[in-house]
């Protein structure tokens, strides 16, 4: 691996400082991605920005209005360790038992795993369904963003130069709503999505009241498919309506051909996944009913 | 660029040590190429394999995804660290009794991750077992007289404890 | 042995390397620290086929921290001969330009240039700067396209084998073989049932964890030392030495630690351009593999095309096999196929045969033995045919092939004559199994068996035992511990000196301190270094009565030794009491056994496999896995189950997940641990075994090797369970998700 200089910043003041100044910086989180990325050669950062050493990086908490504040640089253990993010956003911690194995769920973030902008990246679509919103912080101070709007293509973000994600704000869960991402893998951990659907539902007075699709490995971002959410508002959670809200997400994906899997089974576990990510939210939405 | 190497103190298996590393050196090479401590292994070098993982901080990481600078400040301990004195700990015993090791290349890390999963799940049913293994591949054993070692070993820790 | 009882073997002792193998003190290649010691880093072509134009190392050779830069031209140029690796042969001009590039690239991934560096990261940076202009040609990357007359020529002076002849005929064929026995048309006409099916495998990877590493210093006195990961000390040292024009005996091979090999750390890869780049430095040098580099640089095993017809009376007697079977071997011929063609009809007794073998040069990575090399894909089909030929005929298919079950006296394809063989007892336990009788219950969910064979190699071993005065001996062997060999070897000594397997204490050494001792592998090292231990701890019986007899002042002939006591008449001493007086009776005892086996006792295998595939995803789960295998006398079960456990979840990974997946112009694009998919811990289940102990004739234990048989079923057991689940029958491996979603979409349409 290339050369590279190791800063640890104490405050974020501190790191955005270090990036504004060194265009050849890179912020580094868990290192899960980025360490791999560096020894393939697809990068060679002059300056590795260690971001664990922030506390507005490494925040897990909820504030008043039951708002999940979730710092960018948290590692996976700490989020499906959290007694709260188990009982409100099950999904979450769901997700992030999900990614890698136990010692890569000590290192990885989700503001790493968003910030790689993978298509495939298990925790987009979720944090997506959950309607999250990115905090990001820069040279011309902070603004936000929803999480559905971050990535622009494989490995591209709206961050602009000397920009850094700080966190998530995840909204507290709506009483009888449900979350659920189902993901396929060939093998049974540790694998990348060949596709991925992240559902979110509130059920009200026995229909749907609002409804969210988002989808992993099937376009060049983590996909937010509005027409299913749409088509499904109002309607009853019959069987009938979740599958025509699958076909509508199967229809929207783009998959391609890759050594992953073939943009034929990647159009069709869309569909299949979707299905089955509905059906649970929806039976979660209804054990959360009060 | 500075080019400079970077001073790093850290107590690895109790022992306080210091060392000068580049920033580009990970914790394994760390590990292995300057303290001389080889029980952790390159088997991949991007965190799919696990044979490198060691202890830091009470979580299991991949040595190989650290930054030998990052171990800055924190408390490691590598398969070199488990015995105490000249006996084995319960966990290696049950390895080798159940004949949990073949070419012993995984086992490092293997056993590392059963210590940190034992400390936190004292009785782990057979998939948590297996989930929590899961990053540890092994191409000898087909992972099944593993699992037996790692029953046995919590069973034998929870006997200790009572 | 007194009453046929054994005292050692049979029980489970406490490996002698265990203790090292848990506490990180055990050393693999890798692990080797020598003073002044550099790190070495191997430039790899991007290209599958391309001419070497020019390679200007000038750049690097300036990088600060540089020591030493090393190209094809600094190879010899020596004469030709074949290295011997047991499960083939290769000649040394292919080694060598396999090693080391010198015209001609022949596969995306292949050795051009080395750097030797104060660390690896400056050593990888100056490869960087070394320039290489290539020509790129046509790559050839499929068998049956390279078959044909106009495809690319992999090697120019290569010329095709048939029917043990050298001909002429300039391609890609290495060889033609052909074996027959009876009259396949005659057999053919006989048949009430007729199956005929192809079958594709694609490459996959023996997929050890630890990557190849090898150290080297080319000692100012001329000889060379080598440190290195592999399955044979003394198959290094001659191919090192023949590589690089040097007497056998210049070079030292001190075998390390390996981490997992199944075959694939026969080959040298590393060893000789590490020397080469120490020669040049005078200082130690290490390399070690990227695991990138060990998957598109070593072992491979071949993909292939067969075909397969097969006809059965209505009574259930196959009448007739015919095959058709063509293995890609990468960029040099391998010799796989000929095992496949042994192995693909070996469980059955089958009166007329016809086999006709290719061995197929591609621009792949030079293919390596894999575990039962040969044999898994040739099992696949054949094993997938003789499923549907029980199916067409309404039999069981374990009673359909117990049926046609081979026995001894049977013949093999290539026309060996069976001697006492367990192919009959695998299938009866199999039958008797309680798995096999479990009721398979829910939809989607399937069970099935399959048979493989392997035939186990004898070969040359070489031991000395010395007898310590606490009573205890010191074993010193040249085979190679894989996966507990030491203590198999040991126990088997252990078993004739009366003494614990933990009283004896056995050190593998390196090529200056054994004798000649053949590589681990082909299932050799129990069956052929314990028989030499056999012969090594014999030798010291007879010393040591000799002893006794000095003391008692009798006829050796007179002194009896059973249970680890020495006896004449009324006299008695144990072991350890004559261990302390053999210097008053003429010095230190010192047995020596060598043994050179011409042939091996082959193994059988089976696997009962039930599935569950979810149609919606072609995923295949594996519910229950039931291994059986002919051991002969299992020395150490514990470790017998470890090899049918392992053997069998590797089968499991090549059948549903791993391969070689391409690019069109030949790049491997899946070179990492993550995307080839071995199976981890949640993708096998509990692997159950039944050892069968069918003891092989000629070994004085009965041991018949057990390394490799138990991959040969699981894929075509897993394809025959997948069929029996969703109806669909699979035909090429592997049986990955989107192959089962397509097979289920074409049966729908």
């Amino acid at each position: 691996m290339k050369w590279f200089d190791y800063a640890a910043p104490r405050s974020l003041a501190e790191a955005l400082d270090l990036l504004a100044r060194n265009p050849r910086a890179r912020p580094f989180a868990g290192g899960t991605d980025l360490l791999v990325q560096m020894r393939a050669g697809q990068l060679d950062p002059d300056l590795l920005v260690d971001l664990k050493h922030i506390p507005e990086l490494n925040e897990l908490d909820c504030d008043g209005s039951g708002t999940l504040r979730l710092g960018a640089a948290v590692p996976c253990c700490r989020i499906y360790e959290d007694e709260r993010v188990r009982r409100h956003w099950p999904a979450l911690a769901e997700v992030a038992e999900m990614i890698g194995g136990i010692p890569i769920q000590s290192r990885a973030s989700l503001g790493g795993n968003l910030c790689n902008a993978a298509p495939s990246a298990d925790s987009v679509p979720v944090l997506i369904a959950l309607r999250a919103v990115c905090r990001i912080a820069g040279p011309l101070g902070e603004r936000r963003i929803a999480v559905e709007e971050f990535c622009t293509g494989p490995g591209q973000t709206v961050l602009g130069p000397g920009e850094l994600l700080v966190g998530f704000e995840i909204p507290p869960p709506e009483p009888a709503s449900g979350a659920c991402y189902l993901r396929f893998t060939p093998r049974a951990e540790m694998d990348i999505a060949v596709a991925g659907a992240a559902a979110a539902v509130r059920l009200s007075n026995g229909v749907i009241a609002w409804a969210r699709v988002a989808l992993a490995a099937v376009a060049p971002t983590p996909l937010l498919v509005r027409e299913a959410g749409d088509w499904l508002a109002d309607k009853a959670p019959t069987e009938e309506n979740i599958r025509e809200a699958a076909e509508l997400a199967r229809k929207a994906a783009k998959p391609i051909t890759d050594m992953r899997g073939t943009a034929e089974q990647r159009r069709h576990l869309v569909g299949v996944l979707t299905r089955r990510a509905l059906q649970q939210a929806i039976a979660r939405a209804r054990e959360a009913q009060p | 660029m500075t080019r400079e190497k970077v001073r790093v103190q850290a107590i690895v298996n109790e022992q306080p040590v210091e060392f000068l590393c580049e920033p580009r050196q990970s914790l394994l090479e760390c590990l292995r190429d300057i303290l001389g401590l080889t029980g952790a292994k390159e088997g991949c070098n991007d965190g799919n394999c696990g044979a490198c993982a060691v202890i830091m901080d009470g979580r299991l990481v991949n040595s190989c995804l650290v930054l030998g600078v990052e171990a800055h400040g924190r408390r490691i301990t590598t398969i070199e660290g488990l015995a105490r004195g000249a006996e084995l700990h319960p966990i290696q015993r049950a390895f080798l009794e159940q004949g949990a090791v073949q070419c012993g290349f995984c086992t490092p890390g293997l056993i590392l991750a059963t210590k940190v999963l034992l400390d936190r799940h004292p009785d782990p049913s057979e998939p948590q077992i297996r989930r929590w293994l899961a990053n540890h591949l092994c191409r000898c054993t087909g992972y099944d007289k593993i699992v037996r070692a790692v029953r046995k070993a919590a069973a034998e820790l929870r006997e200790v404890r009572a | 042995m007194s009453g046929g009882t054994y005292r050692v073997i049979g029980t489970r002792p406490i490996r002698h390397d265990g203790a090292d193998k848990v506490t990180g003190r055990a050393l693999f290649g890798a692990d080797v620290r020598l003073p002044g010691m550099v790190y070495g880093y191997v430039l790899r072509s991007p290209y599958a086929h391309a001419r070497i134009r020019r390679i200007d190392t000038s750049r690097a050779e300036k990088h600060p921290g540089v020591l030493a830069v090393v190209t094809a031209a600094d190879l010899p140029t020596g004469p030709d001969r074949l290295i011997d690796l047991v499960e083939g042969t290769l000649p040394v001009s292919y080694a060598r330009a396999n090693v080391l590039a010198r015209d001609k690239v022949l596969y995306k991934g292949h050795a051009v240039a080395a750097v030797a560096a104060v660390s690896r990261h400056v050593a990888e940076e100056a490869a960087r700067l070394i320039e290489v202009e290539y020509e790129p040609l046509p790559p050839v990357l499929d068998v049956l396209e390279a078959m044909r007359e106009d495809a690319p020529r992999v090697l120019e002076d290569l010329r095709m084998r048939e029917f043990g002849e050298l001909t002429d005929k300039a391609g890609n064929i290495g060889e033609h073989f052909r074996h027959v026995l009876g009259d396949v048309e005659k057999g053919f006409a006989e048949a009430d049932v007729i199956v005929e099916r192809e079958f594709r495998t694609v490459m996959v990877h023996q997929g050890y964890l630890e990557p190849q590493s090898a150290t080297a210093l080319w000692n100012q006195d001329g000889r060379v030392y080598i440190w290195t990961t592999t399955q044979g000390a003394f198959s290094a040292r001659e191919a090192t030495a023949w590589i690089l024009d040097l007497p056998v005996s210049q070079v030292r091979v001190t075998p390390m630690e390996v981490g997992g090999a199944f075959g694939g750390k026969i080959r040298v890869y590393l060893e000789p351009v590490a020397a080469l780049l120490s020669r040049k430095c005078g200082r130690p040098v290490q390399i070690t593999m990227p695991r990138r580099d060990v998957f598109e640089a070593t072992g491979p095993t071949p993909g292939t095309y067969i075909r397969v017809k097969m006809g059965a009376r209505a009574d259930g007697r196959i009448t007739a096999a015919q095959v058709w079977m063509a293995y890609e071997t990468g960029a040099f011929p391998s010799g796989q196929c000929g095992f496949g063609a042994i192995c693909i009809l070996a469980p059955y007794d089958i009166p007329n045969v016809l086999i006709d073998g290719y061995d197929v040069v591609v621009n792949k990575p030079s293919t390596a033995p894999y575990r039962a090399p040969g044999a898994t894909q040739a099992a696949f089909a054949a094993e997938s045919v003789v499923d549907e030929l029980a199916e067409r005929l309404g039999m069981d298919p374990i009673e359909f092939r117990l049926k046609n079950a081979a026995r001894e006296g049977s013949r093999r394809a290539d026309g060996l004559k069976y001697q006492r063989i367990g192919c009959v007892e695998v299938l009866e336990a199999m039958r008797n199994h309680p798995h096999y009788r479990a009721p398979l219950e829910g939809p989607n969910r399937g069970r099935g068996v399959a048979m493989g064979y392997w035939f186990n190699i004898g070969w040359y071993s070489s031991c000395t035992i010395s007898v310590n005065p606490d009573g205890t001996v010191n074993l010193v062997e040249g085979s190679v511990d894989l996966s507990g060999t030491r203590t198999t070897i040991a126990m088997q000594a252990a078993e004739v000196l009366g003494l614990r397997p933990e009283q004896v204490h056995p050190v593998v050494a390196d090529t200056d301190s054994i004798g000649p001792t053949a590589v681990t592998g082909g299932s050799r090292t129990t069956y052929a270094t314990g028989w030499a231990a056999w012969e090594a701890a014999n030798d010291v019986i007879r010393q040591m009565k000799q002893r006794a007899a000095l003391l008692w002042e009798v006829d050796p002939e007179a002194v009896c030794f059973e249970h680890g006591v020495f006896r004449s008449g009324d006299r008695s001493m144990t072991f350890a009491e004559l261990a302390e007086r053999l210097e008053e009776t003429g010095g230190p005892v010192i047995g020596r056994g060598t043994v050179n086996p011409s042939s091996a006792g082959g193994s059988f295998a089976g696997a009962i496999v039930d599935v569950e595939v979810d149609p919606e995803t072609g995923k295949v789960t594996v519910l229950r896995f039931t291994s059986v295998q002919d051991a002969g006398t299992a020395i150490n079960p514990t470790a017998v189950e470890g090899q049918m456990q392992g053997g069998s979840a590797q089968g499991i990974g090549w059948a549903l997940n791993e391969e070689y997946y391409w690019s069109p112009e030949g790049a491997m694009l899946n070179s990492s641990l993550l995307d080839y998919r071995e199976p981890t811990a949640l993708d096998v289940p509990p692997i159950e075994t039944v050892i069968v102990e069918v003891p092989e004739p000629e070994h004085p234990f009965g041991v018949r090797g057990v390394g490799e048989a138990n991959i040969v079923p699981p894929p075509a057991a897993i394809a025959n369970a997948i069929y029996r689940a969703i109806g669909v029958r699979l035909r090429q491996l592997p049986m990955k998700p989107s192959a089962v979603l397509e097979a289920i979409w074409s049966k729908e349409s």
